[in-house]
């Protein structure tokens, strides 16, 4: 049951709080995301310059790096996702808590970036596992990330907790496991997950 | 019934069990109604590095390494105590040298042993 939003910020104003539980929810859902201990490349170096004092990523709640993928519930692809390492990052992702959120730091993490041409490099994390944000740069600047984290909390934040577009754990019949690729004769087979991605058709 | 001198002692248990018992309760209803489970196969995997595990975890490791560790370990000991003795050497009475001669003649008889007993040989 929803508040109207001036009715709220008049009740505010007389001292009365009034929030959902969804909102509650997701309050605490946005505020305690853990990231995982896991860098891929050069990008790694500015997410750890993002959970230092400087720009501070404790601020969100989200200082606690965790090393086991069982203890997080945010994996920040930092870097080049090598054909060799696709299958380890899609299987931590499997092992990952719900509800769990990826952000794709980087051009290499988004679509291969500047290694797009290389026989071993996977064009796009997004083709295994589905990606929350997208943040472009070479590396991204911490301010980046920290905007990409931003927009994840407002994407926890809008998430409802029944019906259409809830989140996965809540949901019995969504997919818990996404395949992990195997090393084939020339790539990695599937070459994508069909429900994750598919071929972007260009309108011109 | 309320007249026993146990009575209150009784009363006390049971709130107290309840006091620890009810926390728990509630988290669990939580995670049952607001985050319930999902695990998958690869979730209930064993390693949580990326890799799938090879094997069995029951395997035999040679006593040798053992061995070699401890043998290592004693003269790693030694060298750190030779460093003070050598760096004090000039200053040092008859009586603390012959101390410490001992000292390297028992870990020499020592190594004289492993080396007859075959130890240091890798096979």
């Amino acid at each position: 049951m929803a508040v109207d939003e001036g009715l709220k910020i008049e009740l505010g104003k007389q001292g009365v709080f009034v929030t959902t539980l969804q909102e509650l929810y997701n309050w605490g859902r946005r505020s305690s995301v853990w990231p995982m201990n896991f860098g891929l490349a050069c990008c790694a170096i500015e997410m750890i310059a993002t959970t230092m004092a400087r720009y501070d990523l404790a601020r969100f709640g989200a200082e606690v790096f965790r090393p086991s993928p069982r203890q997080a519930d945010m994996m920040i692809i930092s870097g080049t996702v090598t054909k060799k390492m696709a299958p380890q990052v899609v299987r931590l992702y499997n092992q990952m808590a719900e509800p769990r959120y990826v952000i794709a730091m980087g051009a290499c993490a988004i679509s291969g970036g500047p290694f797009k041409q290389g026989y071993n490099v996977l064009k796009g994390i997004d083709r295994y596992i589905p990606v929350d944000v997208h943040i472009p740069g070479c590396p991204p600047r911490p301010e980046a990330l920290l905007e990409a984290f931003m927009a994840l909390q407002k994407k926890i934040d809008a998430q409802p907790l029944t019906g259409e577009g809830r989140p996965r754990h809540l949901d019995a019949d969504a997919p818990g496991e996404f395949p992990v690729p195997a090393q084939g004769e020339h790539d990695l087979e599937p070459a994508a997950n069909k429900n994750v991605w598919t071929v972007p058709v260009v309108i011109r | 019934m309320a007249s026993n001198p146990y009575f209150s002692l009784a009363v006390l248990f049971v709130v107290a069990l309840g006091f620890g018992l009810t926390p728990l309760g509630l988290a669990w209803l939580w995670r049952v109604v607001y985050s319930p489970a999902k695990p998958n196969g690869i979730k209930n995997a064993i390693y949580e590095c990326g890799l799938e595990s090879k094997g069995d975890a029951w395997v035999q490791f040679r006593s040798a390494y053992y061995l070699y560790a401890i043998i290592f370990l004693i003269f790693d000991v030694e060298a750190v105590f030779l460093l003070p003795f050598a760096v004090a050497f000039m200053g040092l009475d008859t009586a603390a040298c012959v101390s410490m001669l001992v000292f390297v003649l028992l870990l020499v008889e020592g190594l004289a042993w492993a080396w007859a007993k075959g130890v240091l040989v890798w096979v």
